[in-house]
């Protein structure tokens, strides 16, 4: 017999699978609206990437103490959600603790009672550090969590992960909590799941003098609300900063493995060069080439990678923090030209996705969100490329763009101008004769 | 080169000097530095001369792609028909841009910066260090150029050169990974800064000064000038000076 409970599971598996589903799609085709790159050479090196910056967070130690109490909420993010394979089967399976009552059975409840007591302490460890978070971001104003892309939107975004994670934490007390005083009441369907020592501390007290009545409805509520809750946080996180808890691995995979001096050819250019150079031989553009434009002005002309570290930003600032131009009040901050980026893609997205692939709205990233005084602020330093704890790379973004305004629009400032005619006409970016590119020698010459 | 190429004489080294090297007064006397200690080193190299051209570096990073690559592209055929297999420089840029960008195009040479050649030429004993130098336990602190550190992780061998100086070797706060731009990287040494409520040089020559160091050392031709402007700006350029590591070791050799 199939119990009111596990349809309304199963609607919710359905529901919340559609639109977390749909929406991956979508991001997924967004992404992909980039231009291509070949991000897939040297397996080893990318895998250790993953396996160091995504995974061992190797980049966040560079601050210490954030680095500790972030780490604890993503341990306990993996392995408190272990716990949702018996969510899972008790929802389908209309049961409740199958595992606990499996393993009852066994006689190995002790195994079951330190995965949840681990759990327990994990989900404490999660609810003082999401505190902690939030005490530093709205009491102690730490400077890079300010600036003006951190609008209204970012700011309540950043605060509405760390309260979902602190209810869905205080969810599971609640569910432990009421569980063991209803074992204690001997009330049937409950198996004996140990002693949970952090809820029996914590939050058993609050709800023994409840009647049994009210304590079941209150565990219902609260496994309800954990369920809920991870699914709605599930989706939230696609459309959040908190994306990055997944695209932080294939971000870290498909990292660039170049040197960070190094800035990437443009091999069109190279074929023209080398034409009018006549090194090669002139040649027609082949039909599989559409000829697009120099550099990149808005999300199509980006490349896949720019746009999934795009999607891989969690607006911590580290990048902005460091950067010169930002830290003396320019208005360039590599972590606005992430969200804008991310923002505009996924207005062209929804553009795309209703009126058209070939839709336009007019609107583009440089111009609309970007503006040029930003671009033109960067010194190519890499400090903020350095400081990603995700190894997104602003730079790239800038570097296009610059090419876009030389290229395409010639409205590079008229020093630069001047600087390539320079380079030009005399072969340096001074204005000197390179007849007198040698002078420096002439005291050798004299003293010998 | 174009001498030796005659005389069928292939060198073990080529020397990039670069347009600052050739024609910016101030570090026109970094190349003669660096020169005479190459000679005390009996290195034998040879200069392209008035055949040398801009890498493309500032081109490039301005956006100008096409005038990168002619530049390129030309210095390529160039270095190429003299067969040059080594090169060393002491601008950055040039290292950086020879060495990362121009395989892409056909260029491809071993590329050392003179910090690391330095370092080579001293641990292989082709320069010797004197017992005692004139920098002994002087404060010295190292600034490090953005294309030499966090571009192409080039830290050691500058401060090693400091060291071998015997010199009190004083880190800025930022320093390293997370060292601070001297603000004329991505050619922003040919045009003035946007609008803001500093001069980025300012702000580093600021923290080099909080060090105390009396002497700011530098490894790049753009970092210097913005370095010396910076304590121009400050009136301490009495008593604080900006040198290349060059001009240090051969000031140490009384070159």
């Amino acid at each position: 017999m199939i119990s009111f409970q596990q349809i309304l599971f199963l609607i919710t598996i359905l529901v919340a699978g559609y639109f977390f589903f749909r929406r991956v799609l979508q991001i997924r085709k967004n992404i992909l609206m980039g231009q291509d790159e070949d991000r897939t050479d040297q397996p080893t090196k990318r895998w250790k990437s993953m396996l160091l910056v995504a995974f061992g967070q190797k980049k966040m130690f560079k601050k210490p103490i954030p680095a500790f109490l972030h780490l604890l909420i993503y341990i306990g993010f993996i392995v408190i959600n272990i716990e949702g394979i018996e969510f899972f089967l008790d929802g389908i399976f209309g049961k409740h603790r199958m595992i606990a009552r499996l393993l009852q059975r066994l006689d190995l409840t002790i195994f079951y009672s330190i995965t949840l007591n681990i759990f327990e302490f994990l989900a404490l460890a999660v609810i003082l550090s999401c505190v902690f978070f939030l005490i530093r971001r709205n009491v102690y104003k730490i400077k890079r969590f300010d600036g003006v892309e951190m609008s209204r939107w970012p700011k309540l975004d950043a605060n509405l992960i760390l309260i979902f994670e602190i209810i869905l934490m205080f969810a599971i007390m609640t569910m432990n909590a009421t569980d063991q005083i209803l074992q204690e009441r001997n009330v049937v369907g409950f198996p004996n799941t140990g002693l949970m020592i952090i809820s029996e501390i914590f939050a058993s007290p609050f709800y023994r003098p409840f009647n049994t009545e009210l304590v079941l409805a209150i565990e219902r509520i609260a496994w309800w609300a954990h369920i809920i809750g991870i699914f709605s946080f599930a989706i939230y996180v696609t459309y959040s900063k908190h994306l990055h808890t997944f695209m932080a691995f294939p971000n870290t995979y498909y990292s660039n493995l170049e040197p960070f001096g190094k800035i990437k050819n443009m091999p069109e250019v190279t074929r023209e060069v080398n034409m009018m150079l006549g090194i090669a031989q002139v040649e027609s553009p082949t039909n599989s080439e559409t000829v697009r434009s120099l550099g990149a002005k808005d999300i199509k002309d980006l490349s896949w990678k720019n746009l999934m570290d795009a999607y891989t930003c969690t607006e911590c600032g580290r990048c902005t923090a460091q950067c010169p131009a930002n830290q003396t009040g320019k208005l360039l901050s590599p972590r606005k030209i992430m969200m804008d980026t991310r923002d505009r893609m996924e207005e062209l997205g929804d553009l795309l996705a209703k009126s058209g692939k070939e839709a336009t709205d007019g609107k583009s990233l440089l111009g609309d969100y970007i503006s040029k005084e930003e671009i033109f602020a960067c010194t190519s330093c890499n400090a903020c490329v350095e400081a990603c704890p995700v190894t997104i790379d602003p730079l790239s973004i800038i570097l296009q763009m610059r090419r876009y305004m030389s290229m395409e629009e010639s409205s590079a400032p008229q020093e630069w101008n001047a600087m390539f005619s320079n380079i030009e006409t005399s072969f340096s970016p001074w204005k000197f004769p390179p007849s007198e590119r040698f002078k420096w020698a002439d005291e050798f010459t004299k003293e010998n | 080169m174009a001498e030796l190429a005659q005389k069928g004489i292939e060198p073990e080294l080529l020397l990039w000097i670069g347009c600052a090297g050739s024609y910016d007064e101030r570090y026109k006397k970094v190349t003669r530095a660096f020169v005479r200690l190459l000679n005390l080193a009996k290195v034998s190299f040879a200069v392209l001369g008035e055949e040398e051209a801009c890498t493309g570096d500032p081109a490039r990073r301005a956006g100008n792609e096409f005038l990168f690559q002619m530049q390129a592209t030309a210095n390529i055929q160039v270095l190429n028909g003299y067969k040059v297999k080594k090169i060393v420089t002491a601008c950055p840029h040039c290292f950086n841009t020879i060495k990362n960008e121009y395989p892409d195009l056909g260029g491809k040479y071993e590329v050392v910066h003179h910090s690391e050649f330095l370092q080579q030429l001293i641990q292989e004993g082709r320069l010797t260090m004197e017992e005692e130098t004139e920098f002994k336990d002087t404060k010295i602190t190292y600034h490090d150029s953005c294309y030499l550190g966090r571009s192409n992780h080039i830290y050691d061998a500058p401060r090693q050169l400091i060291k071998f100086l015997q010199a009190d070797l004083v880190e800025m706060e930022r320093n390293k990974e997370n060292g601070f731009c001297c603000g004329a990287g991505g050619a922003q040494m040919f045009k003035e800064s946007e609008k803001g409520t500093k001069d980025i040089n300012i702000e580093r020559t600021e923290e080099a000064l909080e060090t105390h160091a009396t002497i700011i050392a530098s490894a790049c031709p753009f970092c210097m000038t913005m370095l010396s402007d910076g304590i121009k700006n400050k009136d301490r350029d009495e008593d604080v000076k900006v040198l290349d590591l060059a001009e240090l070791i051969a000031k140490s050799k009384n070159l």
